[in-house]
């Protein structure tokens, strides 16, 4: 869905390969635990920011505006979270923003697998430790480590769409998240170096 | 104004259109293609529904300048694919039109869905042309022309 088995395999390389121990180990020893708290609370503010949560959904469709309703259309998420034939995301959602029409757009548009879900079956934001539990769990996050998750969050394609929305087609600009892409990232390498600390 | 290179129906179409021009403007004003319908511009209603590179794909929502060299595929030549074929005599044979604006849509968006899945669900047929709006009310005809086609593709 999101990355096969092959796409994982090669993130992970890179990931282990970034991760090593001169850098790795020494700028975790200079993390505490209160640092890596902190940087997670950043974090975790932009994660269930609504640009990020209406894709991260715990229900059969995504979100959409800040308000996070249910996505027009009746779209439903689908077997691989890309909705279903004749109805994909892809049929309206192109590979980057549409802002003359008004649509959303980056590479690979698809909703978060259920695992990643970011909020609860009754659409209430999940608490600051949930969140934390379910993005470590390498069972859930398609087994990523810490410098897998940094990876992630640098190199993704609808992370980086986050933090330059576009515009709503009534040619108003979508609200950002609270940080910015490189403070995201800068929040996320310190968790990372904490040795992802959760509340 | 910029000039782009589109392969639709087969055919490479050569057009002069502002970037943010819709797809379905040019294939309605510039290829003459007019069986792919203006309805809502927003996405909401279906009736402007193409195939991009295979994917059902509202072209009012397209601009010119992201269609790129992925091919377009419209009503006009839909009949040239089996299961194209198929949908389109179901569709006549279930006289599933009324005043037929949103059909070239529908029987684009029904296409698409046969081609993945060629044993439909009544839930799979809503989930799929849910988003395809019919002010006729030709529901419960699109439903069963779609599963008599998949009879006809065998």
């Amino acid at each position: 869905m999101r990355n096969g088995p092959a796409g994982l395999c090669f993130i992970l390389a890179v990931s282990l390969m970034a991760w090593t121990p001169a850098s790795g180990a020494s700028s975790q020893s200079r993390r505490s635990r209160a640092d890596g708290l902190a940087a997670w609370r950043q974090v975790y503010s932009v994660l269930t920011h609504p640009r990020c949560i209406n894709c991260h959904t715990a229900s059969n469709y995504p979100q959409q505006g800040d308000d996070r309703r249910r996505h027009r259309f009746n779209v439903v998420r689908g077997p691989e979270g890309k909705g279903v034939p004749g109805l994909n995301c892809a049929t309206c959602h192109q590979t980057a923003n549409a802002d003359s029409v008004g649509v959303p757009g980056g590479a690979n548009w698809h909703l978060a697998p259920l695992s990643m879900a970011w909020q609860d079956r009754n659409d209430r934001i999940l608490s600051s430790a949930a969140v934390c539990r379910a993005l470590t769990d390498r069972k859930k996050n398609h087994n990523l480590d810490g410098p897998g998750l940094l990876k992630h969050h640098e190199d993704e394609a609808l992370v980086r769409w986050g933090f330059e929305p576009g515009l709503r087609n009534d040619g108003a600009a979508r609200t950002p998240p609270p940080l910015t892409y490189a403070e995201f990232v800068e929040a996320t390498r310190r968790w990372v170096e904490a040795g992802t600390p959760c509340p | 104004m910029a000039t782009y290179q589109l392969t639709v129906n087969n055919k490479r179409v050569e057009v002069a259109a502002d970037p943010a021009t819709p797809l379905l403007w040019v294939l309605r004003e510039d290829a003459k293609l007019t069986g792919t319908k203006y309805g809502c511009g927003i996405g909401a209603c279906g009736a402007c529904t193409v195939h991009l590179d295979g994917v059902a794909t509202r072209s009012c929502l397209v601009p010119v300048s992201m269609v790129g060299d992925r091919p377009v595929v419209t009503i006009e030549a839909i009949e040239g694919d089996p299961v194209g074929r198929a949908v389109q005599d179901a569709w006549i044979a279930h006289d599933v039109v009324q005043c037929g604006y949103c059909q070239s849509g529908q029987i684009m968006t029904a296409v698409a869905l046969l081609k993945h899945n060629r044993r439909p669900t009544d839930a799979n047929i809503e989930e799929s042309m849910g988003a395809n709006i019919c002010r006729c009310g030709a529901y419960a005809r699109i439903r069963e022309a779609i599963k008599s086609a998949t009879q006809r593709i065998g």
